[in-house]
């Protein structure tokens, strides 16, 4: 089965009387490495917070594959198979690391609400959290409260919580930001290999990484659209070198 | 293990893996002989009965671990802090009492033995409505929603005399005649003795909850309720489960509270008992399991013990609460887990001189407080009831000023003292912290 395409057509967002996606139409195809750019501002964490259902939209159309998602509660989303993970560290902090990995298992291995199964039990679902534990260099450090781990173990966490579910679409918020360059290294090549096969997007501010990981390129300024494409399209287009890269380079 | 091709290994690891076994249940057994064995020890072999003060003590105690355990449920693992626990228990007794009344008349024919878990699910039927309407939020508005539920029904429950019986309450008769043992529950020791089966079920049942996929999610949603949204859970039904499971829990003590009194008045429903649940759950330490069990027996026994010797015990109550809050977020399993990391470093005997130094002035200080408290009561109520202040087998003067003022600098000079002690009890408490635990990688 193919990875799911992702599809915005005109998707806009209002904070009271203030504009913040001021209608976005973008398609995000099967498989694509998708990076979304534009400086402080621009709305690509607030259109992250649309995809995923965390707030609604307040016009447009969301659609992975041909399911609807605007109007979905989060967990609905989640489990039609679209995961995401947050700038802002979100863990369960007093919980174990090897816990914060199985609790995001649980759903996707039709545990739901089950008060009846003892969790030690479950070997399929244990060593699953223990293999995904490896994957993300996490083993040593499963029984350490989650709120206690380093800054760049929790981000790696972060990335592991949002792949556990299997989700074939993965939204990675910043998920470098404010890591030294050997830790951007290492993550880089823990997404390039967790996200195998899957439809990625992701917000991101280090240029290295964008270029490095993305086949596709969209660039936000104030909440519109004002280029899409390839990488070496993206880096040449003047609009921005002018709104974006120029700021940056001057 | 008959295998002779088993490698060493395995065979040592299966026997390791046997002795993890026995140490995870061995605390159960231990609660086991310790529950069934303590009433004997205060046995009155003069008179060839039970001391009826123990065994009623004793059952208080054992209905409010599951009590307190069923509370903490919700708020050490859940994060939820409800006021209307003691709805749950309370209706699940009212409930109790009209059931016992059924049996008892014949109309019921269900053993003694199994009338708890009735209670359990009137409790739970309860908690299913009123889990309904409170769960939709969570943190504050969810605790004022539950303290809305528990003036609500108060309210009703002295109101609404067919089933409640307004405010003298609905008595009933707890020899009903029908038991898979042929016991008649006359005596407080078999009841005593039914609470013990129904409590370690019931803590058994909650201990193994906390190891089930809504247990976790619980503690999930308790420390982030919106990620628990993106790994694909509603934090809302995760809430309700849970709520609706420790009303289950909490109607079991409920109608071993029904089975024991044989009355139940709006006072097992009131907001008093709630906070009760919070002190124990508190005291005790809610961020573990067990911590609430701790509580239960430390406040019932306050409740029962203290409050015979003085009039105030209500009062040192409610300062060690004041005094956990602030200084042992964790409750009293929460100092011992301190310790932890500390033990393994071999370090505790370090801790002994320290600990010493700061007991003394807190005895001081303790003193001069429980002085000062008890004087002031037998100034008022203790003179009314024609009490004498007693202390060390002396009668105390309370009219002069030689007890207040000795009271008076006990407190005042043991608690500066203390504050010097402790600031130096905390600099080798961290310093030995620091050693034990190398320093996280950042």
């Amino acid at each position: 089965m193919s990875p799911p395409s992702l599809s915005l057509s005109d998707v806009t967002k209002n904070f009271g009387p203030t504009e913040i996606i001021r209608g976005v139409s973008l398609t995000i195809a099967a498989g694509e490495r998708h990076a979304l750019i534009g400086p402080n501002g621009a709305g690509k964490t607030t259109l992250f917070n649309l995809i995923s259902g965390r707030f609604p939209i307040t016009a447009g159309e969301i659609r992975l594959n041909d399911t609807r998602l605007d109007g979905l509660p989060p967990h609905r989303i989640n489990r039609l198979g679209l995961s995401r993970s947050f700038q802002i560290t979100s863990i369960f902090h007093r919980l174990s690391v090897f816990e914060n990995v199985r609790c995001s298992l649980l759903w996707s291995r039709g545990y739901r609400y089950s008060f009846w199964n003892a969790l030690g039990r479950q070997r399929a679902l244990n060593q699953e959290t223990e293999r995904l534990l490896e994957e993300l260099n996490l083993a040593d450090r499963r029984d350490v409260q989650a709120g206690l781990l380093s800054y760049a173990e929790q981000r790696a966490l972060e990335i592991g919580m949002t792949i556990a579910g299997g989700a074939e679409m993965i939204l990675l918020d910043e998920p470098t930001a404010g890591m030294s360059h050997s830790e951007t290294e290492y993550a880089v090549a823990l997404i390039r290999r967790v996200t195998q096969g899957k439809t990625l997007v992701m917000v991101e501010h280090d240029m290295r990484v964008v270029f490095d990981l993305a086949d596709t390129i969209t660039v936000l300024v104030y909440g519109k659209v004002i280029a899409s494409g390839p990488p070496a399209t993206i880096r040449s287009n003047p609009a921005v070198q002018e709104a974006y890269l120029g700021a940056l380079a001057a | 293990m008959s295998d002779a091709a088993q490698t060493p290994t395995l065979r040592v690891m299966s026997r390791r893996h046997a002795a993890a076994r026995t140490v995870r249940y061995w605390p159960w057994l231990a609660a086991l002989v310790v529950s069934v064995a303590l009433p004997w020890l205060f046995y009155d072999w003069q008179h060839s009965r039970q001391a009826g003060f123990v065994v009623s003590m004793l059952s208080q105690t054992g209905m409010m671990i599951i009590f307190a355990l069923s509370f903490n449920m919700l708020m050490g693992q859940a994060g939820l802090l409800s006021f209307c626990h003691s709805v749950l228990f309370g209706l699940a007794g009212y409930a109790t009492v009209h059931l016992l009344n059924a049996a008892g008349d014949g109309d019921l024919p269900v053993p003694m033995e199994l009338i708890p878990l009735l209670a359990g699910f009137s409790g739970l039927s309860f908690a299913i409505v009123f889990g309904y309407i409170s769960t939709k939020q969570r943190s504050t508005a969810f605790a004022m929603i539950t303290l809305g539920i528990v003036q609500l029904v108060t309210s009703a429950a002295t109101m609404f005399h067919h089933f409640f019986g307004g405010e003298g309450g609905v008595k009933t008769d707890r020899v009903i005649n029908n038991s898979l043992f042929g016991l008649d529950y006359a005596q407080g020791i078999q009841v005593y003795y039914l609470i013990v089966a129904w409590m370690l079920i019931a803590a058994a049942g909650m201990y193994f909850h906390t190891m089930t996929p809504l247990g976790r999610m619980a503690n999930a949603c308790r420390d982030n309720h919106e990620r628990a949204q993106f790994v694909g859970y509603d934090p809302r039904i995760v809430r309700f489960q849970q709520f609706a499971l420790a009303g289950f829990y909490a109607g079991i003590g409920g109608g071993l509270y029904a089975i024991t009194y044989e009355i139940v008045t709006f006072d097992a429903v009131a907001a008093p008992l709630a906070g009760n649940a919070l002190l124990m759950a508190y005291i005790g330490g809610a961020t573990t399991f067990f911590g609430p069990v701790l509580g239960a027996i430390l406040i019932t026994v306050m409740q029962s013990g203290v409050s015979l010797m003085s009039n105030s015990w209500l009062i040192y109550v409610g300062v060690l609460f004041i005094a956990m809050v602030t200084f042992a977020p964790g409750g009293l399993t929460g100092i011992v887990l301190e310790h932890a990391p500390i033990a393994r470093a071999g370090l505790l005997r370090r801790l002994l001189v320290p600990y010493l130094r700061i007991a003394l002035p807190g005895l001081i200080m303790l003193f001069g407080f429980v002085g000062l408290v008890e004087l002031l009561s037998f100034l008022t109520i203790g003179m009314a009831q024609g009490k004498k202040f007693v202390l060390f087998e002396q009668a105390i003067d309370i009219g002069g000023a030689g007890p207040w003022l000795v009271a008076l600098v006990c407190l005042l000079g043991g608690g500066f003292w203390l504050t010097r002690e402790g600031a130096r009890f905390r600099q080798v408490w961290n310093s030995l912290i620091d050693i034990a635990r190398p320093a996280e990688p950042r």
